[in-house]
């Protein structure tokens, strides 16, 4: 059977008569399919254009006045007369305490991404790789988990969090994070180490490594891109999030995240949406660059070499 | 202790802490006997994981589920009357209907779209520069989503300017603008339509890492052999990817069943686009009727048991491999 | 090899680890947030502040949460600004959209801020019930608020003999905006005679909107609202507010059609109503030609004419919602900001007392868009607002909003149910069975 990869997901190493192979595909390679045709790459430009469209009005809408914004559409602005404003972001940059927000969804965020992700990778390999009774019904319970909806457990984990005087702290949202989302962490990365190839983890168990060995020094580099997927979607999770925040950190003024701060921009009658276009960029900048600097995780899938022999 | 100084702390402790206990359990189990460290490590390592899904999941889900039963301020017993009135009252049925719509629609064109566009930037050598736009929703937050598509669902009367592109395209092809979100009919099309563009990155972006992991030795040989591209996907890339299509179908789903902020952000659930999340949390929140609340919150833990029950085959026959 | 930097790691992370849950957050102690128990007192005592309760420099910080953003939120800190420069204490203001579930956790765990705007008198007496609420008799001087406060006000802030809650800005409901240009007649005498009045220069004679995201429909239960207390009068609208009163009955009924005589001649029709903002509902009166003659909304719209539909104040001008019945005569609806205590510390104290004075009040009222209840607040900036105050002050009949007085679940089925009769008018029957059966569990206990 050549070249069957094994049944895992995102599969970094695929074998091919039962050693892996180092794969490091990014882009077009000689050889491969033909060559893309022009529709395609029409269809390609078609589908990021109708993507990207949503957002770019947005982005000319925030550049406008509100009077502007709610007589005509965004894209009459691209013509002449251009009456484009700052107004917006000056308004939102100008907002008191925006700058201690930005920090505070930093405190926030970070450590609820490094937490979970700590915390299920030691899991999932043990689901993956060791046997135990009720293994996969407990993995099951755990998937069973992701349906939980969150607005149910905020009022018993408050409850607890005030009995341990942790709400309104950092500690209480890493925490709850955590909580949060562990199921999906434990999901992804137990399907991921799950098909990493088991003759590595065999030669390494022969050498006699114990699991913790196996585990720093082969799981966790081979399963380096899903981690960093699980990273950004935990980080992008934690960064865009509004109810959490509020109800853990609630009114403890020093901790409030950017959402806070921002979803409040707007009245309460609504008026005030032109603020949240420009805000909604503002807030936007850190979790792209968050992106494109994991981002190439994505593209490789390594074990370069780690069977001997 | 200064704030940074603390985070700093946190950031590095942490994660030490936690090596720092994987190896201390590995100090700890020499002291059982050979036979028995394997049966006990596991669950050594899956402690952590464990009891924070415990405090934060499976305690309040136990409270949830006795709560169903109870009364609207969980005092006294009530049977099931609760679930009578999420299975009989009109506007959760309305609810219960959207949510298969989602379920349906939402899944079905974020894999597909996901699985398409993984496939076809894998071709092209702006991969990452596209790839990158799809995702970009995904950092966008629900909040600003529900601005952005707003914007694109606008509605003006007719005769006035249309500041929503979609009505401006529809009254420049000469037809009436229409209330996309607000018409009582199109409303829940709409917002999966958000959906869609919202996830489709995440969809892809699991599904372009699973499609990097195939062989290229394998796909070469494939075509070198004469198979067209429609037989090297259906043959080769589709059945590899099965178990990568199968996490992330579940995982849409799953998001299907608790869609909440994009109905919460736009419509809050009326003109008939209410999905059991946000009913399930105006009954918590603004109709204090917990037991409510909690009965629909099981309704929801249920309904996604047949796709444990196909995970569970998955992870067995996935064993059964190796 | 490993083990010595293993065991190091590990020593060191479990004292950081120590070291992080100890130190926990921020630097400062989180406001006074007491485990108070759900039945039991209201809020613990919160933390110290020597020195005298109501007057000097007292120092440390109340925590303040409602739902005002944006320019609201620039207006109430406006209003606390002179009290934080004399008494030192900081006001920690949080606005969110999701009052209800920020203060429903709390008053389940105990996380309760100091003060809070209170979604409406419904859910302050929910909280009441619970002992959540400080009484405020404790609070105030009751002698003086009494006098000072139209007693309407006063009376919806009592729950079973307890001040639980007291207004910090009002507002009159059911004006009838026009643009004095294009409406250059007299004030009709009733409802009839407004109906009977031709629609040109305009196409139709209203212009309705009711978008308003989450609470949309309630410029809706607004119109409903001033029909049954002017059809039917107050005893059957205290009845609807208790629950007692039917929704299919003919009053109720009666007041819905009258609305549906007021959509079907409204510019744009249904599509409109239902998508525009409804601060921006009444752009159409200063439109050439105007889309509609008339609008009706609260006393607060004048800011969106200005904002919105880029009038000057001297463009526009109202009266009040014409009678109907005569038995009825001069009757009003009313709206207002509730407010209530949950943690009784000396700095809540101190800012509750001043909240309730004129001086407070008139701060507000300066900056525009606001009324008060306090009978102390003469000064008005302009007209509109000073006849606006008039009238609530001098109403022969009063009545706060409906649809607010209600449970909240019987309010956002109101709010749904103007929405669907809106689409669609011939559901009529349907939409008020339906109610029926939300006020039978809706006022359950």
């Amino acid at each position: 059977m050549t070249g069957a990869g094994s049944p895992g997901t995102m599969v970094p190493p695929v074998t091919q008569g039962g050693r892996p192979i180092a794969q490091v595909r990014s882009g077009p390679q000689r050889g491969r399919a033909p060559r893309p045709r022009v529709m395609i790459h029409l269809v390609i430009l078609a589908m990021m254009a109708v993507w990207l469209l949503p957002t770019a009005g947005l982005l000319i809408n925030s550049f406008r006045t509100a009077a502007d914004s709610s007589a005509t559409g965004w894209w009459t602005a691209l013509l002449p007369p251009y009456q484009f404003t700052l107004d917006n972001y000056a308004a939102v940059l100008n907002q008191s305490g925006l700058a201690d927000a930005f920090i505070n969804s930093l405190f926030i965020s970070i450590p609820a991404t490094i937490i979970p992700v700590v915390v299920a990778a030691f899991a999932a390999y043990a689901f993956a790789w060791m046997d135990f009774p009720y293994k996969n019904a407990l993995f099951v319970v755990v998937i069973g988990l992701l349906v939980i909806p969150l607005q149910l457990t905020l009022i018993p984990v408050l409850r607890l969090f005030a009995t341990f005087g942790i709400a309104g702290e950092f500690l209480a949202v890493w925490l709850a994070h955590t909580g949060y989302g562990l199921p999906f962490a434990l999901y992804l990365l137990r399907n991921y180490m799950g098909g990493l190839p088991k003759e590595v983890f065999e030669s390494a168990a022969i050498d006699g490594a114990s699991p913790a060995t196996a585990f720093f020094r082969l799981a966790l580099p081979m399963s380096v891109p899903a981690i960093a997927s699980l990273a950004i979607f935990q980080f992008l999770w934690t960064w865009n999030d509004l109810l959490v925040s509020l109800i853990y950190i609630g009114f403890n003024i020093e901790n409030q995240p950017l959402t806070l701060k921002v979803a409040n921009l707007v009245n309460s009658q609504g008026g005030g949406i032109h603020l949240l276009t420009a805000a909604a960029f503002v807030t936007m900048i850190l979790p792209l660059i968050v992106f494109f600097g994991l981002q190439r995780f994505f593209v490789r899938g390594i074990t370069g070499g780690a069977v001997k022999g | 202790m200064s704030d940074l100084v603390m985070a700093a702390v946190v950031v590095v402790g942490i994660p030490a802490a936690l090596v720092g206990y994987i190896l201390g359990v590995e100090f700890v189990l020499r002291i059982f006997p050979q036979q028995r460290r394997s049966k006990v490590r596991p669950w050594l390592w899956i402690l952590p994981a464990g009891l924070f899904v415990f405090v934060f999941l499976i305690y309040p889900a136990i409270g949830t589920l006795i709560d169903s039963f109870k009364d609207r301020r969980s005092e006294d017993f009530v049977g099931l009357a609760n679930y009578e009135y999420v299975f009989t009252n009109r506007d959760v049925i309305g609810a219960i209907g959207n949510n298969v719509l989602w379920l349906i629609l939402f899944t079905a064109l974020t894999v597909g779209f996901g699985l398409a566009i993984a496939i076809l930037l894998d071709r092209v050598r702006y991969e990452s520069a596209a790839k990158s736009v799809v995702f970009l929703p995904m950092a966008i937050s629900f909040v600003a989503a529900g601005v952005i598509w707003s914007v694109v669902y606008a509605y003006d009367p007719p005769g006035s300017s249309q500041t929503g592109p979609l009505n401006a395209i529809v009254t420049g092809l000469g037809g009436n603008p229409v209330s996309w979100l607000r018409n009582g009919s199109t409303g829940t099309y709409a917002l999966i339509v958000i959906g869609v563009w919202m996830w489709t990155g995440f969809c892809m972006v699991i599904l372009s890492a699973g499609l990097k992991g195939i062989s290229v030795e394998l796909l070469e040989a494939a075509r070198v052999d004469g198979a067209n591209e429609w037989h090297v996907f259906r043959h080769i890339i589709l059945p590899l990817l099965m178990p990568t299509i199968a996490v992330v179908s579940t995982t849409m789903i799953i998001i299907a069943l608790k869609a909440f902020d994009i109905v919460y952000v736009t419509t809050n659930g009326n003109f008939g686009t209410d999905v059991l999340a946000n009913r399930m949390y105006n009954e918590l929140f603004n109709f204090s009727q917990f037991g409510r609340a909690a009965a629909i919150a099981i309704v929801l833990m249920l309904a996604i048991t047949p796709i444990l029950v196909a995970n569970v085959r998955r992870f067995r026959e996935q064993e059964a491999i190796r | 090899m490993r083990v010595p930097r293993s065991r190091w790691l590990a020593l060191s992370a479990a004292g950081s680890l120590l070291a992080a849950a100890c130190a926990g957050g921020s630097a400062t102690p989180v406001p006074p947030a007491g485990s108070a128990p759900v039945d039991g007192s209201p809020g613990a005592s919160g933390p110290t502040a020597s020195g005298p309760a109501a007057t000097g420099a007292i120092g440390g910080s109340v925590s303040v949460i409602g739902t005002w953003g944006g320019d609201e939120e620039e207006a109430f800190r406006a209003m606390i600004a002179p009290f934080e420069a004399e008494t030192g204490i900081t006001v920690e203001y949080t606005g969110t959209r999701d009052l209800n579930a920020v203060l429903t956790t709390g008053v389940a765990s105990g996380i309760l801020p100091d003060l809070a705007g209170l979604p409406g008198p419904g859910q302050m007496a929910e909280f009441a019930d619970r002992g959540a609420l400080v009484d405020l008799g404790t609070v105030l001087d009751v002698d003086e608020y009494t006098e000072q406060t139209a007693p309407a006000f006063v009376e919806l802030g009592t729950v079973e003999g307890q001040l639980s809650g007291v207004f910090i800005k009002s507002a009159v409901k059911g004006f009838i905006w026009y643009d004095v240009e294009q409406f250059t007649g007299e004030a009709p005498a009733t409802w009839e005679d407004l109906q009977a009045l031709p629609n040109d220069p305009a196409d139709s004679k209203w212009c309705v909107a009711v978008e308003s995201e989450a609470a949309s429909g309630w410029p809706g239960t607004d119109w409903i609202e001033d029909f049954v207390l002017r059809q039917s009068g107050p005893e059957v609208y205290d009845a609807w507010v208790a629950g007692e009163q039917a929704w299919t009955s003919p009053e109720i009924r009666g007041a819905f059609e009258a609305f549906g005589e007021v959509v079907a001649n409204s510019f744009g029709g249904p599509d409109y109503i239902l998508n525009t903002p409804f601060g921006e509902g009444g752009n159409p009166l200063f439109e050439e030609p105007p889309g509609c003659l008339f609008h009706h909304q609260a006393s607060f719209i004048t800011s969106f004419f200005q904002e919105q539909g880029g009038a000057a104040p001297e463009d526009y001008d109202f009266f009040p919602f014409p009678d109907i019945n005569p038995e009825f005569a001069g009757s009003l609806t009313g709206a207002g900001d509730l407010f209530g205590m949950f943690n009784d510390t000396p700095q809540s104290r101190a800012l509750m007392n001043y909240l309730v004075t004129p001086e407070a009040q008139q701060i507000w009222v300066d900056i525009g868009g606001a009324l008060s209840g306090n009978r102390e607040v003469t000064e008005y900036p302009d007209e509109i607002s000073q006849r606006s105050a008039e009238a609530l002050v001098n109403a022969e009949i009063f009545r706060f909003d409906a649809s607010d007085l209600m449970p909240e679940a019987m309010n956002n089925a109101f709010w749904s149910a103007i929405l669907q009769y809106v689409q669609t008018p011939g559901d009529l029957d349907r939409i008020l069975t339906e109610l029926d059966a939300t006020q039978e569990s809706a006022y359950a206990e």
